[in-house]
């Protein structure tokens, strides 16, 4: 069962092969058997799990069902549920009860999904190993020594291991696509503005973006069709009509353009990696695309400009955190000044407090032209090395990470080489592109990912791309054997 | 960019932050490498370059001035660590 697919298991609810009460107690029992090892939920919600199974097994008999009704899914503990812990990984918002929904947990509550509880991340979303949450690190359920990768390393190892069908996600700089190519599983981020980020807790504004994490890009679809949309209540989300992403997902891939950027496959690119890249890029030109170099030449500037925006993004977002309404308060203050030194101090980790800083620096008096200013401009260069390229091809392919998993603590002691892994997946947060990251091969036991990005608000296309290589590939259906 | 001790300390202070003063000269190394790593963009020319503050082509959403929420200061106050009379506490900020 639990190597069913949403898609499937939708089917096997209409059929009433199981009901939805007994699907999600089976992932629940799945959760107890195997997340003790793997740390990817903070919060397990079972009996919200069962009493939303209930409603949907009578919406399900009633004929009134969508295609995720009566599904469980996993939520990146960034999206605030209505009265369940919201923590976003830190200790600052470990007691915080959410009073609301965010508008993501609204739309799956409306299509009557399950909610299994609460994915482990890196800790305010800042990380690409999972190793700066409060909680704990997440274990790669491939290999237990290797990170899954962050911030949405929870999400990703609780797809891989087959302890949810499909969870969400959040991408700043590559926070879905890169846990996703580390552990196997398919990961969208959306353009920027197609997914409200309502009641998403907010890193970088300009930057972030929800998305699935799912085995195939047909539940990828399937999710986005729910999640996307225009909100009121997000002034940076559009009001464009969302199609049915499943609707093209067959289309023929005849005359495809493929652009791969030169720049993509140079030093630093694992052999392993490059080597299933090029073999993915094969499959393709068996299905019908042509493929043609193109350059990127602003992509060396991509993690720098993208190492000022959005540390100085996070430190406006982050200075509501102040003891004073909500979240961890620091026992026994002398003054004002003293309960915001201490409770931010203490409430935060170490990772969060240097982009705090960083991002103050960057935005302080004397130092805003030579640093935010400048990273902006820069961020128009790589946007318009898109445009250009979007001019002669349709699609940009290339690795997801320029490595597979790494082990813990190799690369928690030097911020800077943390940051290179994200090195692929950055420029499309700062373009404000569409991305995908499928599994393209393993390497040494670990996943390895094809990213390939779209035009702007082109998720179909990227999506029947997506599925065509998993009709002739099964990368997708691989997993730890363990989980199997 | 290499920072000082002083820089980290002022930095810390604008952003109400506490750091112990045993962390700061990691602080400090950690800071000055990926101001660093960022040093990387003076590079560029950039003159005559828009600065791009979002990927969007709209200006601000406005709507009209009309009350559409309606007040849930108990529910909200509910989680906070301190109120009293629908205010929050806070130490004594005027003397």
């Amino acid at each position: 069962m639990h190597n069913k697919t949403i898609s499937e298991l939708a089917q096997g609810l209409r059929d009433k092969a199981f009901s939805s009460v007994e699907l999600t107690q089976y992932y629940l029992d799945r959760i107890q058997q195997f997340d003790g090892d793997l740390n990817s939920f903070i919060t397990v919600t079972p009996e919200l799990a069962l009493a939303q199974a209930k409603a949907a097994d009578e919406q399900l008999a009633a004929g009134n069902a969508t295609a995720l009704t009566g599904i469980p899914l996993a939520q990146k503990d960034i999206f605030c549920t209505d009265g369940v812990r919201t923590s976003c990984g830190s200790k600052m918002l470990d007691n915080f009860i959410a009073p609301y929904n965010a508008t993501v947990i609204e739309k799956f509550n409306s299509a009557g999904s399950v909610m299994l509880g609460k994915t482990n991340m890196d800790e305010f979303a800042m990380g690409s190993s999972n190793e700066t949450s409060f909680y704990g690190a997440v274990k790669n359920p491939w290999d237990l020594d290797a990170v899954p990768g962050g911030s949405s390393g929870g999400s990703a190892a609780c797809v891989a291991a087959r302890m949810a069908p499909a969870s969400t996600g959040t991408d700043t700089g590559g926070s879905i696509r890169q846990p996703a190519a580390l552990c196997g599983i398919t990961g969208l981020k959306p353009t920027y503005g197609r997914i409200s980020r309502y009641g998403m807790i907010a890193f970088a504004s300009s930057l972030d973006q929800a998305g699935p994490m799912t085995r195939d890009a047909r539940d990828a679809a399937i999710m986005l069709n729910t999640m996307a949309g225009f909100d009121a209540r997000d002034s940076t989300c559009l009001d464009k009509p969302v199609p049915d992403y499943t609707a093209d997902l067959d289309n023929r891939l005849q005359g495809l353009k493929i652009g791969l950027p030169k720049e993509y496959f140079g030093e630093g690119l694992d052999s392993g990696v490059a080597t299933a890249i090029d073999a993915a890029i094969k499959e393709y030109q068996k299905l019908g695309a042509t493929v043609k170099e193109i350059s990127l030449p602003n992509t060396g500037l991509a993690v720098p400009t993208y190492y000022v925006i959005a540390p100085a993004e996070c430190s406006s977002n982050l200075s509501r955190m102040d003891g004073v309404r909500f979240g961890y308060r620091c026992e026994n203050p002398v003054d004002l000044e003293d309960l915001y030194k201490r409770s931010r101090g203490e409430g935060f980790g170490e990772e969060v407090k240097r982009r705090i800083m960083v991002g103050t620096y960057a935005l302080s008096a004397g130092y805003y032209d030579a640093y935010y200013l400048k990273a902006q401009q820069i961020r128009q260069l790589i946007s318009d090395d898109f445009k250009k390229a979007f001019e002669e091809v349709d699609v940009i392919m290339g690795p997801t990470t320029p490595e597979p998993a790494f082990n813990f603590g190799e690369k928690s002691e030097d911020p800077v080489s943390m940051y290179l892994s994200d090195i692929y997946t950055i420029a499309a947060n700062l373009a404000g592109l569409p991305g995908i990251s499928v599994p393209a091969g393993v390497v040494d036991g670990r996943p390895a990912g094809l990213q390939i990005i779209g035009n702007y608000f082109d998720e179909a296309r990227l999506l029947n791309v997506a599925h065509q290589y998993q009709q002739v590939t099964d990368w997708h259906q691989q997993g730890p054997e363990r989980y199997l | 960019m290499s920072l000082e001790k002083a820089d980290v300390e002022k930095i810390a202070h604008l952003a109400r932050l506490q750091i112990n003063e045993q962390d700061v000269p990691e602080y400090t190394r950690n800071l000055s490498s990926i101001l660093a790593l960022v040093e990387q963009m003076s590079a560029v020319d950039t003159n005559g370059i828009t600065p791009m503050a979002h990927p969007l082509d709209i200006a601000q959403r406005l709507r009209a001035d009309e009350v559409t929420e309606e007040n849930q200061r108990e529910k909200f106050q509910k989680i906070a660590p301190a109120t009293e009379n629908g205010l929050f506490l806070v130490p004594r900020v005027i003397e």
